[in-house]
C-alpha cells in the first residue's frame, strides 16, 4: 500500500514538473508577504495572479486592495505596498519624490454598446457627453427608433466608468437618471434585454449578446485598441518604488509570462509586452 | 442558583456585548465625525454632485424608506394572509403545501431571487409599464417575496399555538372557523404580527443585494413605482471599492450611521409597542 502511495506521488510529482518549466518555479523557495494596492481596475488580474502563486507555494501571502490609482501611488511611495496600481501614467512629480519604477502591462479599452437591434450603432463623442448628461434623451434625435433612451453607467470606482470619463465623457457632471449596475456582467445583461438601453463595458466583454458602438467612427475592438485606432483605452500599470526585487520582482515577471496574459485575457484587456 | 452561571458563559456574553457596543460606537462616531468634517460637503442635502462636491444623500434616505415600507406592507399582508390560509381557512393539506414552500422559500438565497428577476421580472414590467424595468416596484416585489417566509414562520407560529388552545373552547360556543380566526386567534396574536413587522421591516431596510440588483440605483428622487432608485444600502455597496477618504467616503460613513439608528429606533419602539400589549 505505502509503495503504491509513494509510486502515486512520484507519478504526481513527475507530472507537476513535466507540466511546468512553469513561470510558477520562480517562487518556489520564496516566502514571504506582498501587498498590492491601487487601481481598481487592475484587482482581477491581481487576484488570479495572486491565487496562483499562493496555491503554488502556500508560504507566500499576497494581498491586494483597491482604493484607485491616487492611493497606488501614495502607498508604494510611503513603503506600504509593495506594488501601487495606476491606470494612468505617473507624473514626473511622482516619479521623483518616490523614486518609482513603472511597468505597464495591459491596455483597458472601454466600448459603448446597445442592444443588438438598435439601429444606431455609431455616435459622436459629443452625442455621448449629451445622452450621459441627459441633454439628450430619445433614441430619435440620434437617428434611431423613437423611445426613450435608458443610460446605463458603473458605479463610482469602477476602473471601466474611470476610463469611460476620462477619456469619452470628460469633465462634465453625469445625469443623476443613470442607472447603475456593478460589473461587466451585470452590465451586459442589462442591455442584451433592454432594446432602449446603451451602457458601456470593458471591451474584452464585447460578444454577440450585445452591439459596439462606434465613437467617432473608430469602432471598438481588441484590435483596434491594441493598435491604437481606438481611442477610448488607457494602460494599466504596476509601480514599485526602485528597481524590484524577491518576491515583488517574481510577481511582475509572472505578471508578464505566458500564464500571466492569460489571465490579463480573461480579466478584459489587452497583454502587453515588456518594455525593455 | 440564579447568579451561579459559569463563569465562561458570563465571559462570553460580556465579550459579545462589548463587541457590539464597540461596532455601534464607532459606526455612529464615523457617522457623527463624517458630518461634522464635512459642513460644506452638504451630506444631508438632496444634490449628489461629485464634480461639484455636493455629496447629498437625501435621495437615497428616501428610497430606503419608501422602498422598505412598501415591500414590508406588502409582505406582511401576504404573510398574514398565509396565516390565515393555514389557520383554518384552507383545508389541512393545502397549509400543509404552503408550510412546506415557505420553508422551502426561506432556504432560497437571496442572490437566487435577484438573479431570476433580473431575467424574469425586469422585462415584464418594462415592456407593460415603461422605463427600464429596474426600478421601485421591481425591487419592492422581490423585497416583499424575500421576506415572506420570515414573517409568515413567526406569526404562524403564535397563531397554530393560540388557535390550538382555543379551538375547543370557540367550538363549544358555536364558533366557525373562520369566526375563530377573525374573533379569537388574530386579536390574540398582535405580539407576533408586530414582531413580525419589526423583522421585516429591519430585513427590507437592511437588504443590500435585492435593491443593488434591481433598484436600478439612479440616486434621484424617485416620483413614480416605475422610477430608478438607490437606497442607502446599495449606495454603500455601490461606493465601497472607491478611494478611502473624500466626500464618497464620508457620505458612506453618514448612510451606515443613519441605517443604523433607523434600526434601533425602530426595534425600541417595537419592544415598547410590545411591552405595552403585556401589561
Amino acid at each position: 500500500m505505502k509503495k503504491k502511495f509513494a509510486a502515486l506521488l512520484f507519478v504526481f510529482a513527475f507530472m507537476a514538473s513535466s507540466v511546468s518549466a512553469d513561470p510558477l518555479d520562480a517562487f518556489k523557495d520564496l516566502s514571504g508577504t506582498l501587498d498590492i494596492a491601487g487601481g481598481t481596475a487592475h484587482i482581477p488580474v491581481m487576484t488570479a495572479a495572486a491565487q496562483d502563486i499562493m496555491t503554488f507555494n502556500p508560504n507566500i501571502r499576497i494581498t491586494v486592495a483597491g482604493g484607485g490609482s491616487g492611493v497606488g501611488v501614495k502607498q508604494v511611495g510611503e513603503g506600504l505596498a509593495g506594488i501601487g496600481n495606476t491606470g494612468r501614467p505617473l507624473k514626473p512629480s511622482e516619479i521623483e519624490q518616490y523614486g518609482l519604477k513603472t511597468f505597464p502591462f495591459a491596455i483597458d479599452g472601454v466600448a459603448l454598446a446597445v442592444h443588438p437591434d438598435n439601429p444606431v450603432k455609431a455616435l459622436s463623442t459629443e452625442q455621448v457627453r449629451k445622452i450621459y448628461s441627459g441633454e439628450v434623451t430619445d433614441w430619435k434625435d440620434l437617428g434611431g427608433n423613437a423611445g426613450t433612451i435608458n443610460v446605463y453607467g458603473r458605479e463610482d470606482g469602477s476602473g471601466t466608468r474611470e476610463t469611460f470619463t476620462d477619456k469619452l465623457f470628460g469633465k462634465g457632471e453625469l445625469s443623476p437618471s443613470v442607472n447603475v449596475v456593478n460589473s461587466n456582467g451585470a452590465m451586459k445583461t442589462a442591455i442584451a434585454q433592454d432594446k432602449r438601453a446603451i451602457g458601456y463595458v470593458g471591451i474584452g466583454h464585447l460578444d454577440n449578446t450585445i452591439a459596439g458602438v462606434a465613437v467617432d467612427g473608430h469602432v471598438p475592438s481588441q484590435e483596434n485598441a491594441a493598435s491604437g485606432e481606438y481611442p477610448v483605452v488607457r494602460n494599466l500599470y504596476m509601480n514599485t518604488k526602485g528597481e524590484p526585487t524577491g518576491l515583488t520582482a517574481a510577481f511582475i515577471d509572472y505578471i508578464y509570462s505566458e500564464p500571466g496574459a492569460k489571465i490579463i485575457e480573461k480579466s478584459g484587456y489587452i497583454p502587453l509586452k515588456r518594455e525593455k | 442558583m440564579r447568579n451561579n452561571k459559569p463563569v465562561i458563559l458570563r465571559g462570553c456574553a460580556v465579550c459579545v456585548a462589548a463587541i457590539l457596543g464597540t461596532v455601534t460606537a464607532f459606526i455612529l462616531y464615523s457617522g457623527i465625525e463624517a458630518l461634522t468634517q464635512s459642513s460644506r460637503l452638504a451630506l444631508f442635502g438632496s444634490v449628489w454632485s461629485p464634480a461639484s462636491g455636493k455629496f447629498g444623500i437625501l435621495a437615497m434616505i428616501q428610497a430606503s424608506i419608501l422602498l422598505a415600507l412598501s415591500a414590508l406592507t406588502l409582505g406582511w399582508v401576504l404573510s398574514l394572509g398565509l396565516c390565515c390560509l393555514m389557520n383554518g381557512l384552507a383545508p389541512k393539506f393545502i397549509a400543509k403545501i404552503i408550510m412546506l414552500v415557505i420553508n422551502m422559500m426561506a432556504a432560497i438565497p437571496t442572490v437566487v431571487y435577484g438573479f431570476a428577476a433580473v431575467f424574469l421580472l425586469v422585462p415584464v414590467i418594462r415592456d407593460a409599464l415603461g422605463g427600464t424595468g429596474f426600478c421601485w416596484l421591481t425591487a419592492g416585489m422581490l423585497l416583499a417575496l424575500q421576506g415572506v417566509p420570515a414573517m409568515t414562520i413567526i406569526m404562524n407560529g403564535a397563531m397554530s399555538q393560540i388557535s390550538r388552545e382555543s379551538k375547543l373552547t370557540s367550538q363549544s360556543l358555536g364558533f366557525t372557523n373562520v369566526q375563530h380566526l377573525t374573533h379569537v386567534v388574530m386579536p390574540l396574536s398582535g405580539k407576533a404580527m408586530i414582531s413580525a413587522a419589526i423583522i421585516g421591516l429591519g430585513r427590507a431596510v437592511g437588504d443590500a443585494l435585492l435593491p443593488t440588483m434591481l433598484a436600478g440605483n439612479a440616486i434621484r428622487f424617485a416620483h413614480s413605482p416605475v422610477d430608478s432608485m438607490r437606497t442607502l444600502t446599495a449606495h454603500i455597496s455601490l461606493v465601497l471599492s472607491s478611494d478611502i477618504g473624500g466626500g464618497e467616503h464620508l457620505s458612506l460613513l453618514l448612510a451606515g450611521a443613519l441605517l443604523l439608528t433607523f434600526c434601533a429606533i425602530v426595534s425600541l419602539a417595537a419592544r415598547h409597542l410590545i411591552r405595552g400589549k403585556n401589561s
